[in-house]
C-alpha cells in the first residue's frame, strides 16, 4: 500500500447545527490522484477544504475527529495555517488569477512568504510556467495582464501560482468546470505530469473525468464516504448499491 | 391615436424636466464666467489684495484654501480609509458595527454650520488651537470623513471575494491579504472619493467661518497656528461685507472657486472612468 500523506479519522464537520460530514475515515496516497465524487451537496467540496482549512473562513464551522497531514494533526489548536496552506495548495473552480501581470501572479505567494530572494524569482516563474506547459506560450508575455489569457491558460496559471510555492499536496475543486472539453483534457494530461511530484486531490462532478484521470476514487453521499478504493475497481465493480446507482447515472 | 398622444406628452414632460436640470448649471457657469472673466489674469491669481481689497489679487485666499484642503485630507484620509478597512474586513455584523455605520450616515447629514460650531467648541476653544489653519483643517476633515469612509467602503466591498480567498489559500495572513490583494484594487475608488471630499472641503464656508477664516490679512500665514484667508469666505466678505468692490473682482473670485471645485470633480470623474475601463473582473 502507498504511503499516506493525508489521513482522516472519525472526521465530522458542522456548519452551525447542520452536519455536513459524518465520520470520515480516508487515507490519501502520496503521489496519487484521488478523486472525490458524488452528487451536489454531498460534502465533497467541504471535505477538500478541510485539508487546507479553508473552511475556517466560514463562520460557525466546527470540526471533530482528526486530520493528519504528513504526520501532523492540522486541527491542533497551535497549527500554523500559513505553513499548512503553503504545503497544501488549492486550485479553484473558476480560474481566478489576480488582475496583475502573469509574472506578478506567480510571484504573489513568494512575496507574501518572503521566500527566496527576488533574484531567484525569474527562475521560479520560468520553472512554474514550464511545469504547467505555459512557458512557450507566455515567455514573451510575462508582463501582460493575466486577465487577457484564455480561460484554460488562466487555470494553468493558477496551478503555476500554486506550484511556485513548492507545495506537496494540490487540492483541486472542480478545476475544469469552467473549461471546454479540449481544455479539460489538457488539464487532465497536466495532472498526470504533476502526480510524479505532487499528491493531488480533485473534486469533480464529472464521473468520466474521475474514471479517466484518477488513481483512487471516493464516492460521497450525504456527508459520508460510501465507498473508497482504486478507481478501476470502483467503476468496474462497485460493491455498494448507491455507488453503482450513481456511476451508472441512476441519480445525481 | 390617444395612446400615441399620451406617449408624446409623457416624453415631452420628461424631456423638459431633464432639460430644466441642466439649465441652472449652465446659467451659473455662463453668468459667472461673463462677469468675472475680465478680472482674471496672472496678477489676480498671484498678488496680494490692495486698496482695501478693491484691487490687486486674491493669492492669499487661494493659498489659504489649498492649505486647508491639504490639511483636511492629511487628517481625514488615513482616518477614513483605516476605519473603512476595519468596517469592511474585520468588524462582524453586530450592534456596535451597526451603530458605527449609522453614525457615519448621520455625520454626512449634519449641516455644515454645525461642523463650524463644533470646530469652534472643540479645536479653537477647548483644545486651545485658536482660530488657525489647524482648527480649520480638522473641522473640514471631520466634515469630509463620511464621504471618504463611504467611498472607501464601497471600493473595498467591490473587490471580489475570490481575491481574498485565493490569497488565503496561498497562505497569506489576513493583513497580508488586505494589504496585497484588496487595497491595491480598491485604491482607485478610494482616490475618487478622496478627490470628491477635497472638492467639498474647498467650497464650504460655514465650517471655516469660526475656526480659521480671516477677513483680511496683510501677510501670508507662517504656521498652522495662524489664521488664513480662504476663497469661499473671501467671496462672502467681498460680496456682502465690504462696499465698493468692483463687480468683476467679486465674480472673478467666484469663478476661481468654481473652477477649482469643478476641476477637482472632473479629475475624480476621469480617474473613475479610466480605472473602470481598466478593471475587468
Amino acid at each position: 500500500m502507498d504511503k499516506h500523506v493525508i489521513e482522516t479519522r472519525q472526521l465530522s464537520l458542522f456548519y452551525g447545527a447542520f452536519q455536513a460530514l459524518t465520520n470520515i475515515d480516508l487515507n490519501i496516497g502520496e503521489r496519487r490522484i484521488t478523486a472525490l465524487i458524488g452528487p451536489s451537496g454531498c460534502g465533497k467540496s467541504t471535505l477538500v477544504r478541510v485539508f487546507n482549512r479553508m473552511n475556517d473562513l466560514i463562520e460557525g464551522v466546527s470540526v471533530t475527529g482528526s486530520v493528519v497531514v504528513q504526520g501532523e494533526n492540522i486541527y491542533k489548536p497551535d497549527t500554523d495555517l500559513i505553513t499548512l496552506r503553503r504545503k497544501v495548495g488549492m486550485v479553484f473552480q473558476r480560474p481566478n488569477p489576480f488582475p496583475l501581470s502573469v509574472y506578478k501572479n506567480i510571484t504573489f505567494g513568494l512575496e507574501i512568504h518572503r521566500k527566496g530572494s527576488n533574484v531567484e524569482f525569474p527562475n521560479i516563474v520560468e520553472q512554474s510556467l514550464r511545469n504547467v506547459l505555459l512557458w512557450d506560450d507566455l515567455k514573451d508575455r510575462l508582463e501582460d495582464s493575466a486577465m487577457r489569457l484564455t480561460l484554460e491558460q488562466q487555470q494553468r496559471l493558477c496551478i503555476a501560482r500554486v506550484l511556485a510555492m513548492k507545495p506537496q499536496i494540490i487540492l483541486m475543486d472542480e478545476p475544469c468546470s469552467a473549461l471546454d472539453p479540449i481544455a479539460t483534457l489538457k488539464i487532465e494530461e497536466l495532472m498526470q505530469q504533476l502526480k510524479k511530484e505532487y499528491t493531488i486531490v480533485i473534486v469533480t462532478h464529472n464521473m468520466q473525468q474521475a474514471a479517466r484521470a484518477s488513481d483512487f476514487t471516493a464516492f460521497l453521499y450525504l456527508g459520508q464516504v460510501i465507498e473508497y478504493g482504486e478507481t478501476k475497481r470502483i467503476f468496474a465493480a462497485p460493491t455498494e448499491k448507491q455507488t453503482e446507482d450513481y456511476i451508472t447515472g441512476r441519480f445525481g | 391615436m390617444k395612446v400615441q398622444l399620451q406617449q408624446k406628452i409623457a416624453f415631452s414632460v420628461l424631456f423638459f424636466c431633464t432639460l430644466l436640470v441642466v439649465v441652472p448649471v449652465l446659467l451659473i457657469l455662463v453668468i459667472i464666467s461673463i462677469k468675472g472673466f475680465s478680472a482674471i489674469d496672472l496678477g489676480f491669481l498671484t498678488e496680494m489684495p490692495t486698496s482695501g481689497m478693491t484691487a490687486g489679487g486674491i493669492f492669499p485666499a487661494i493659498l489659504g484654501t489649498l492649505y486647508l484642503v491639504f490639511g483636511a485630507i492629511l487628517f481625514a484620509v488615513p482616518l477614513g480609509v483605516l476605519s473603512a478597512i476595519y468596517l469592511v474586513e474585520y468588524s462582524k455584523d453586530n450592534v456596535l458595527s451597526r451603530l458605527v455605520r449609522l453614525a457615519i450616515v448621520n455625520l454626512a447629514g449634519v449641516p455644515s454650520v454645525v461642523y463650524g460650531l463644533f470646530g469652534l467648541g472643540i479645536f479653537v476653544l477647548f483644545l486651545g488651537f485658536g482660530a488657525s489653519i489647524l482648527s480649520g483643517s480638522l473641522t473640514l476633515g471631520i466634515m469630509i470623513l463620511p464621504v471618504i469612509i463611504t467611498a472607501s467602503r464601497e471600493a473595498l466591498e467591490s473587490v471580489p471575494r475570490s481575491f481574498r480567498i485565493v490569497s488565503f489559500s496561498l497562505g497569506a495572513s489576513k493583513w497580508q491579504t488586505i494589504r496585497h490583494s484588496v487595497l491595491p484594487h480598491a485604491l482607485p475608488g478610494i482616490l475618487t472619493g478622496t478627490i470628491l471630499g477635497l472638492g467639498r472641503a474647498a467650497g464650504e464656508t460655514a465650517p471655516i467661518l469660526f475656526t480659521v477664516a480671516a477677513f483680511y490679512l496683510p501677510r501670508l500665514p507662517q504656521s498652522v497656528f495662524d489664521q488664513t484667508m480662504a476663497l469661499p469666505y473671501h467671496l462672502y466678505v467681498i460680496s456682502t461685507q465690504v462696499p465698493g468692490i468692483p463687480e468683476n473682482i467679486r465674480y472673478g473670485t467666484a469663478l476661481v472657486l468654481l473652477l477649482l471645485v469643478l476641476l477637482l470633480n472632473l479629475a475624480a470623474i476621469i480617474l473613475r472612468y479610466r480605472f473602470r475601463k481598466r478593471k475587468k473582473w
